[in-house]
């Protein structure tokens, strides 16, 4: 029975094949259509990441934890740099929970095409599935560092405040941005090899230029505008509210973040589109 | 509803080949902006000194409902470029084509496979990239294990599968595609015999199911077994349609049109590095006399011209010829790897000479593929290189052959009759006629 209801479609799909078009809007429905496999390419992401190691699931919650530490100890304790009255553990864990799911889904995307180049020239399926499923993938890690961030706050005697309720639109903001920049890198990559080579730099000045390792507070007053431009420090600021209560909510850098992340989606997709029609001649 | 599946309109593809010698495709940023840099206007994307080459060119024809299409044509006739468009992988330059249905298009077995990953977890992600929800896929997921053979082995890592267990669960999760349109692309020539019978009769009951498909395959014998109609694609254009079988007979005598007079040299459709390339073949008997027909039993040499860029002494050299029967199916395979001679020289110019004694094919027309790869880079490769014409000749010495519709091929034997009961005296083992008329 199932057999038949599957076979006979209400409607009849018509596929139109058309020489290159030039921009075109962003076509939600068939990445919707593929769902299946944006999920099945999510999940073997997640399990190819930690395949064949000894400590598995470790290293997500390694990663974070020492890479806090060092930045604590040379900034928090050599530099003495300010953190709000927080130990600068926590408080350079905090801002590298969104940092890292930031600068983890753009190293994932970048070269993803490039590594599923015999997929793209032998199928076909909404090409964005591959770079938004490699950034989608980064999302576990950063379920398990929240988790640690969490416990590191507890066993310091920190208490879960109502403020950690705005982490879910956060996390959701935050996504829109790393997937909107994501499709712009992993699309120019497939034309542009020199992509690879640059995005390391890109990543590390992008991360100075937010406030991950340092606080906000220390940018001098007549930079603070054009500071206010990188969506990521509305981002940050917004999490060390929720988790450690410092400062006040970031409402206008958080605006500021809401438009920059939707106009970095949407851009990131029509030029995606653009571009990936030529993916398989290329590739 | 029309019953019209597909309908292709003047479809067309082109590729712009990069002359300066460097590979084409990858760029770097710094060749584009140095070029935007010396010409300001002209669009980034404008290359230096490139030639349009047409893979495809005004191709339409329509398939109906339930139609299996089979499409032939040499190495580099656009076979694959017009699948690969209609799989939408690819867009055209011009034209356009409707497809009324769900397409599912196959065209390598085992897309998608990630080799850490188990068999249960490949199954699920190829099914996927082919199209099909994960509710598709549980559904079938048990015909898929059976079919593919691989129920113990289902949580190993199809790295540690043997290539044989690999390519049955490839074909498996494929095979159970449901889509209304099928396009395939020689799938078939993967495998063992078994297993080639075993796709080839999923293929077929595919194909009964009523739906439509689409199959490239350079297997004759296959795609008329599949097939109602065909098209023929000759240097990216039809070169005819008709019923398969009409089809293959216009492919081998175009087969025969390319090979006369030898001109391999001229010829574009070829794959491999080219750095030796076959320039020509001639059959020649003990005496270096040219045959243009062989006659069966015949002592000929194969002398399959080249010329190569350089020299080499000591390499691997791995020459070889196939040869299909008239009906296209493939008989044989000479080369130079099972008879251990290897190890050839390279001239710059010159011939590889194969021996075969006794020529013990059947009167009619066969069709060969010529390849030599060097140290196992394919060099040159060219389908329906050269034809062989074979007369009839006494072959065993005794006027006498098998009647013409037993086979293509002549096997040198001899018969002797081994009693099996050990007995004293001859007197049991020749009965004579008058005896025999007593015992009855």
């Amino acid at each position: 029975m199932e057999q038949v209801n599957n076979d006979i479609q209400p409607s009849v799909r018509h596929i139109q094949i058309e020489p290159a078009h030039g921009w075109a809007l962003l076509d939600l429905k068939e990445l919707l259509h593929f769902r299946d496999l944006l999920l099945i390419l999510t999940l073997r992401d997640v399990k190819l990441r930690y395949k064949q190691t000894a400590l598995g699931v470790i290293w997500v919650i390694l990663q974070p934890l020492i890479a806090s530490l060092i930045f604590a100890v040379i900034f928090g304790r050599f530099a003495n740099l300010p953190s709000n009255g927080v130990p600068y553990l926590l408080f350079v864990f905090a801002g590298l929970l969104p940092w890292n799911l930031f600068a983890g889904a753009l190293q994932r995307a970048g070269n993803s095409l490039i590594s599923d180049s015999k997929l793209i020239s032998k199928v076909y399926f909404p090409r964005m599935t591959i770079p938004i499923a490699s950034s989608a993938a980064v999302l576990v890690d950063f379920a398990v560092a929240l988790v640690v961030m969490l416990a590191l706050l507890l066993l310091n005697g920190w208490a879960l405040t109502w403020n950690l309720l705005v982490l879910p639109p956060l996390v959701i903001m935050l996504l829109l941005i790393s997937v909107g920049v994501s499709l712009f890198i992993s699309a120019l990559n497939v034309y542009y090899r020199d992509f690879m080579y640059a995005l390391p730099f890109v990543v590390q000045v992008w991360m100075y230029a937010s406030p991950v390792v340092y606080s906000g507070d220390l940018i001098p007053e007549i930079v603070k505008p054009f500071y206010a431009i990188n969506p990521l420090v509305g981002i940050i600021e917004g999490f060390r509210w929720a988790l450690l209560g410092t400062g006040d909510f970031p409402a206008v850098p958080l605006l500021i973040s809401l438009v920059i992340g939707t106009v970095l989606f949407v851009a990131g997709g029509l030029v995606f589109q653009r571009v990936e029609q030529n993916f398989a001649d290329v590739i | 509803m029309s019953d019209i599946a597909i309908r292709v309109e003047n479809l067309g593809k082109s590729y712009q080949i990069a002359h300066s010698g460097g590979r084409s495709g990858y760029k770097t940023l710094q060749e584009d902006i140095l070029r935007w840099l010396k010409h300001p206007f002209s669009k980034i994307d404008t290359p230096a000194i490139r030639e349009t080459f047409w893979a495809l060119r005004d191709v339409s024809f329509e398939v109906k409902h339930g139609e299996v299409l089979g499409i032939i044509g040499h190495n580099g006739a656009g076979k694959s470029t017009l699948l690969k468009i209609l799989s939408r992988i690819t867009k055209p330059t011009t034209g356009r084509a409707d497809i009324y249905g769900r397409i599912g298009s196959l065209l390598e077995v085992g897309t998608g496979f990630h080799p850490e990953l188990t068999g249960r977890e490949n199954i699920f992600l190829n099914g996927a990239v082919l199209g099909m929800t994960r509710r598709d896929i549980q559904k079938h997921f048990d015909e898929i294990v059976a079919f593919a053979e691989v129920e113990q082995f289902l949580d190993t890592p199809v790295k540690r599968y043997s290539s044989g267990m690999y390519m049955r669960l490839a074909f498996a999760v494929a095979a159970h595609l449901e889509p209304e349109v099928l396009v395939v692309d020689e799938v078939l020539a993967v495998g063992d015999a078994d297993f080639q019978k075993k796709c080839l009769g999923k293929m077929s009951e595919v194909a009964k199911d009523g739906r439509t498909v689409l199959f490239v395959s350079h297997n004759m014998g296959a795609m008329q077994q599949l097939c109602n109609t065909g098209i023929l694609l000759n240097r990216g254009k039809i070169q005819f349609t008709g019923d398969m079988k009409a089809t293959i007979t216009e492919y081998l005598k175009a087969a025969a049109d390319l090979t006369q007079g030898n001109t391999l040299r001229e010829r574009i459709d070829r794959k491999g590095e080219g750095r030796l390339k076959f320039t020509g073949v001639s059959i020649v008997d003990e005496k270096g006399t040219a045959l243009e027909h062989i006659l069966s039993g015949q002592n000929v040499y194969f002398r399959l011209y080249y010329e190569a860029e350089y020299e080499l002494r000591n390499a691997s050299v791995f020459a070889s010829f196939n040869v299909a029967s008239p009906e296209g199916i493939l008989l044989t395979n000479l080369n130079s790897k099972v008879t251990g001679d290897t190890n050839l020289p390279i001239y710059h110019s010159g011939y590889f000479e194969c021996h075969w004694p006794r020529f013990n094919l059947r009167s009619g027309t066969y069709t060969c593929n010529l390849f030599c790869s060097i140290n196992d880079v394919i060099e040159d490769w060219l389908q329906s290189a050269f034809q062989i014409y074979v007369d009839d000749g006494n072959f065993y010495d005794t006027s006498s052959l098998p009647d013409r519709s037993q086979g293509d091929v002549l096997v040198n034997h001899s018969w002797q009759s081994i009693g099996l009961s050990a007995s004293e005296d001859t007197k049991t083992a020749t009965i004579s006629p008058s005896q025999l008329s007593e015992l009855s």
